[in-house]
C-alpha cells in the first residue's frame, strides 16, 4: 500500500469555519473513497495537490454518490435525486472549480448536472496536472525515474469519446520522458475497459470472454512495462486481467496520479 | 409524340408513389416523441456539410471510403445528367444541353469516368459482401433481406450504368454517321470502346439507343421507388439525419424532465411541479423513442461499423447496435403497416423491448459510445438502449438482481456498494 498521507486533507467544512475558500474542490467519488487500490490514487492526487500548494479541499463525509451509475442502469430518479442533493451541497459551499478523480463523476457533474442547477467549472484529475506540467509546478524529476520505459495508455471512455479528452494524459506520460506505445485500438477507437454503464456492478452477458480480457490482450501485445489508466474503474479491469495473465510480476497497471506522484518523488 | 405522353406519365406516377411511400416514413416517424433539435443551426448546418456531404466520418476506413466516395459523386453528377434527360423526354428534344459546345463535352466526359468507376466499385462491393464475406456484414440481424437488398441496389447500380454506357456508345455512333435528329454534341471517351459491340446498322443503333435512354430513366425512377424499403433510403436521409444529430458530448445522457418536476417535488413540498404530460419513463415501444431516434432508424445503412466496434459484440454478447436500428425500423414498420390496415397499431400486444430487443442485450452494453463514434452519419444507438434499460428500472423495477443491489446502495449509503457513508473519508486517515 502506498505510503499513508503526511499532512492532513482538508475539508470544505473546516475551511469554511476558518472563513477560507478554497480555489479548487477535489471530488474524490465513491470508487476513490471506498475501493482499496483506488483510494492509492486519491491519496496521490494529495499528494499532487498538497506538492504544489493549490488550495483545495474535499467534502470528506459530505459527498455522495454522483448518481453516474445509476443513471447508466436507467434510474433517472435515483441520478436525479442524488444529483440535486449534491448540487445543494456545493452550491452551499459556493463552489467554483472542481477536479475529479474519476471520469465518471467528471462527466456526470460537467455534462449532467448544469440542466439541474449545478454549474461548475470541472476538469479531470489529468487535466490538472497537464496544467501543473504545463506551469511547470510538476516536473518529474527526484523521484522514480520511467525514462525510457514502455508505457501504454488506456483511454476511458468517459474521459476520451465521451468528453474528448485525449491529449491531457499523453502530456503526462510525456513529461516522464517514458516511451508511450499506443495500443491498435486507442484514442477515438479506443476499446471499453468492460466496466461502464454500470457493467461493473454485475456479471457481465455470456459471450465467448470478458471484455477486460480482450482488452488486456491487446495491452499486453504492446509489451509494457506500465499500463497507465485514469479510471478507477479500468483500474480494476485491467489489473484484474493483468492478474488473469498473471502478468502481474512484470506489468504495472499505475493511474496517471500516482506515476506523476512517483516521477516527483511525492 | 406518344412516347412524350408516356414519359410524362411515368413520372408523374413514380413521383406520385415517391412522396406517398415517404408521407409513410413521415408518419411513422412522428410515431416518436417530441425533441427540440432546433438550436445552433450553424453547428447543425456545418455538422451536416462535413459528416453527410463530406463523409469525413467514413475515411476511418479508407478503401470502402474511397468507394464509396465515387458512387456517391457518380450519384450527385450523373443526376445533372437526369435533368437533360427529363427535358428531352418532355420536350422530345435530344441533348438539349449539347448546345453549349466544349463545356457539354467536359461535362459528358467525365460522367462517363465516374459511370466506370460507379460500375467497378459495385462490382467490388459485390464481391466483398458475396465472395470475401467481410464479417461485418454478417451476424444475426443480417437475415436474408437484408443481405439481398445490399445486393439489389449493387447489381441496379451497375445495370444503369452499363445501360448510360451504352447509352452514349450508340448516340456517338449515330452522331458519327450524321443520323438525323442525333446532333453532334458531347465527349465519349469511355463509350467509344463499345462501338464494336454495336450494330452498324442506323436503325439498330437507334433501337439500342432508345432503349437503354428508356431503361436508365426507367430504372431511375424504379430505384427512387425502391428507397423507401431499403436501407439505401440513406441517401436522402443521411442528411436531415446528420443535421437534427446530438451535439452535446457522447458521455451526457439526457436529464428526464418529466423526473426533474418530481423530484422536485420531492426535495421541497413547496414546490408545485407544472401539469405533467401523459407518457411513461422510458421506452418500451417505438412511440416512446423519439423522433430524431426513429428518424436514425431509417437512416441505418446496416453497414455493421457500430456493431464491429462495439466491446460487448466482439466478445461474443449478444448485442449488436446495428441490430438495435434494425429491430426498431422494423417495429415502426409493423406498427405502420398495420395501421394502414386499419389494424391495432401499436396496440397489437407487442412491444420495442421484449418482441424484438431483448433484456440480455440492452443489459450488455457499457454505455462506451464506441457505436456512436464509429456510425458514418452520426446514429445514435445508445439512446435507444438507454431509453429501454430506464423503461426495465423505472416502469417494470425489473434489472439484474446485481443491479438492484447497487441502486439500493446507491439510495440508502450514498455510494453503489455496501459502505457506511461515515467511512468514505477514511481514506485520509492515517492509521
Ligand atoms: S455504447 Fe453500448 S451498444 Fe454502443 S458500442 Fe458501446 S457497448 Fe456497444
Ligand atoms: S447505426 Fe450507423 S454504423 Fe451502425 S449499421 Fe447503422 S449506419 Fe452503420
Amino acid at each position: 500500500m502506498s505510503a499513508q498521507l503526511n499532512f492532513e486533507v482538508p475539508t470544505m467544512a473546516e475551511m469554511i469555519a476558518k472563513g477560507e475558500e478554497p480555489e479548487i474542490l477535489f471530488w474524490v467519488g465513491c470508487a476513490g473513497s471506498y475501493d482499496e487500490r483506488a483510494q492509492k490514487t486519491t491519496r496521490d492526487i494529495c499528494k499532487i495537490l498538497h506538492h504544489v500548494g493549490l488550495k483545495y479541499a474535499v467534502l470528506g463525509t459530505e459527498e455522495s454518490c454522483t448518481g453516474d451509475p445509476a443513471k447508466r442502469a436507467g434510474n433517472e430518479f435515483l441520478f436525479q435525486m442524488q444529483a440535486m442533493t449534491n448540487i445543494e451541497v456545493l452550491n452551499g459551499y459556493n463552489i467554483k472549480k472542481i477536479v475529479t478523480g474519476c471520469p465518471h463523476c467528471f462527466n456526470t457533474i460537467k455534462n449532467e448536472y448544469p440542466g439541474l442547477g449545478g454549474n461548475y467549472d470541472v476538469i479531470h484529475h489529468t487535466q490538472l496536472i497537464q496544467q501543473l506540467i504545463d506551469e511547470g509546478k510538476l516536473k518529474a524529476e527526484g523521484g522514480e525515474s520511467f525514462k525510457g520505459k514502455k508505457i501504454t495508455y488506456h483511454d476511458p471512455c468517459y474521459l476520451g469519446r465521451g468528453n474528448d479528452v485525449y491529449e491531457a494524459p499523453r502530456k503526462a506520460l510525456e513529461a516522464l520522458d517514458a516511451q508511450l506505445v499506443e495500443m491498435k485500438r486507442c484514442k477515438t477507437n479506443g476499446l471499453c475497459c468492460g466496466a461502464g454503464g454500470a457493467q461493473m456492478f454485475k456479471e457481465p452477458e455470456k459471450g465467448n470472454k470478458d471484455i477486460n480480457i480482450e482488452r488486456i490482450e491487446e495491452a499486453l501485445e504492446t509489451q509494457p512495462q506500465v499500463i497507465a489508466a485514469s479510471c478507477p474503474f479500468c483500474m480494476t479491469m485491467l489489473s484484474d486481467g493483468v492478474k488473469m495473465k498473471d502478468q502481474d510480476q512484470n506489468v504495472k497497471v499505475l493511474d496517471i496520479a500516482e506515476i506523476t506522484a512517483r516521477a516527483n518523488g511525492l | 409524340m406518344v412516347s412524350q405522353i408516356l414519359f410524362i406519365a411515368i413520372t408523374l406516377a413514380a413521383i406520385a408513389l415517391f412522396s406517398y411511400n415517404v408521407k409513410k416514413v413521415i408518419r411513422n416517424i412522428r410515431f416518436g416523441r417530441a425533441v427540440d433539435r432546433s438550436d445552433q443551426p450553424q453547428k447543425r448546418l456545418m455538422t451536416m456539410l462535413k459528416v453527410a456531404f463530406g463523409q469525413t466520418k467514413m475515411f476511418f476506413r479508407p478503401i470502402p471510403a474511397f468507394l464509396h466516395l465515387i458512387v456517391y459523386a457518380g450519384f450527385v453528377i450523373i443526376n445533372l445528367e437526369v435533368l437533360e434527360i427529363m427535358i428531352d423526354g418532355i420536350f422530345g428534344t435530344h441533348r438539349v444541353f449539347g448546345g453549349l459546345g466544349i463545356f457539354y463535352d467536359v461535362l459528358i466526359g467525365s460522367f462517363e469516368f465516374l459511370a466506370l468507376g460507379v460500375w467497378l466499385a459495385c462490382a467490388i462491393f459485390l464481391i466483398r459482401r458475396n465472395i470475401i464475406k467481410l464479417k461485418r456484414f454478417s451476424g444475426v440481424e443480417m437475415k436474408s433481406w437484408p443481405r439481398s437488398d445490399a445486393n439489389y441496389i449493387l447489381i441496379s447500380e451497375i445495370l444503369l450504368m452499363t445501360a448510360f454506357l451504352f447509352l452514349n456508345a450508340a448516340d456517338s455512333k449515330l452522331q458519327a454517321m450524321g443520323a438525323s435528329h442525333y446532333i453532334i454534341a458531347g465527349a465519349f471517351p469511355v463509350s467509344q470502346f463499345l462501338h464494336n459491340l454495336l450494330p452498324n446498322t442506323e436503325a439498330g443503333l437507334i433501337v439500342i439507343e432508345r432503349t437503354c435512354w428508356w431503361f436508365h430513366i426507367v430504372g431511375i425512377f424504379a430505384f427512387l421507388n425502391y428507397l423507401p424499403y431499403s436501407k439505401h433510403f440513406h441517401i436522402i436521409f443521411a442528411f436531415p439525419n446528420t443535421y437534427f444529430s446530438n451535439l452535446e458530448p457522447k458521455g451526457e445522457f439526457t436529464n428526464m424532465q418529466s423526473v426533474t418536476n418530481e423530484v422536485k417535488a420531492m426535495l421541497d413540498p413547496s414546490f408545485t411541479p407544472p401539469e405533467a404530460a401523459p407518457g411513461r419513463f422510458g421506452a418500451k415501444d417505438v412511440n416512446d423513442l423519439t423522433w430524431v431516434n426513429l428518424m436514425n432508424a431509417y437512416t441505418c445503412t446496416e453497414c455493421g461499423r457500430c456493431t464491429s466496434v462495439c466491446p460487448a459484440n466482439i466478445t461474443g454478447k449478444l448485442l449488436s447496435p446495428r441490430k438495435i436500428m434494425m429491430d426498431t425500423r422494423d417495429r415502426m414498420e409493423e406498427v405502420g403497416r398495420s395501421l394502414d390496415k386499419g389494424g391495432k397499431g401499436l396496440d397489437d400486444g407487442k412491444s420495442l423491448i421484449d418482441d424484438y430487443i431483448s433484456r440480455e442485450e440492452i443489459w450488455a452494453c457499457t454505455s462506451c459510445n464506441a457505436c456512436t463514434q464509429a456510425c458514418p452519419i452520426n446514429i445514435d444507438p445508445l439512446a435507444i438502449i438507454t431509453d429501454l434499460r430506464r423503461y426495465a428500472v423505472m416502469e417494470e423495477s425489473q434489472s439484474p438482481a446485481s443491479i438492484n443491489a447497487m441502486l439500493g446502495n446507491i439510495e440508502n449509503n450514498g455510494a453503489p456498494w455496501k459502505y457506511s457513508p461515515a467511512d468514505r473519508f477514511n481514506w485520509a486517515k492515517e492509521d
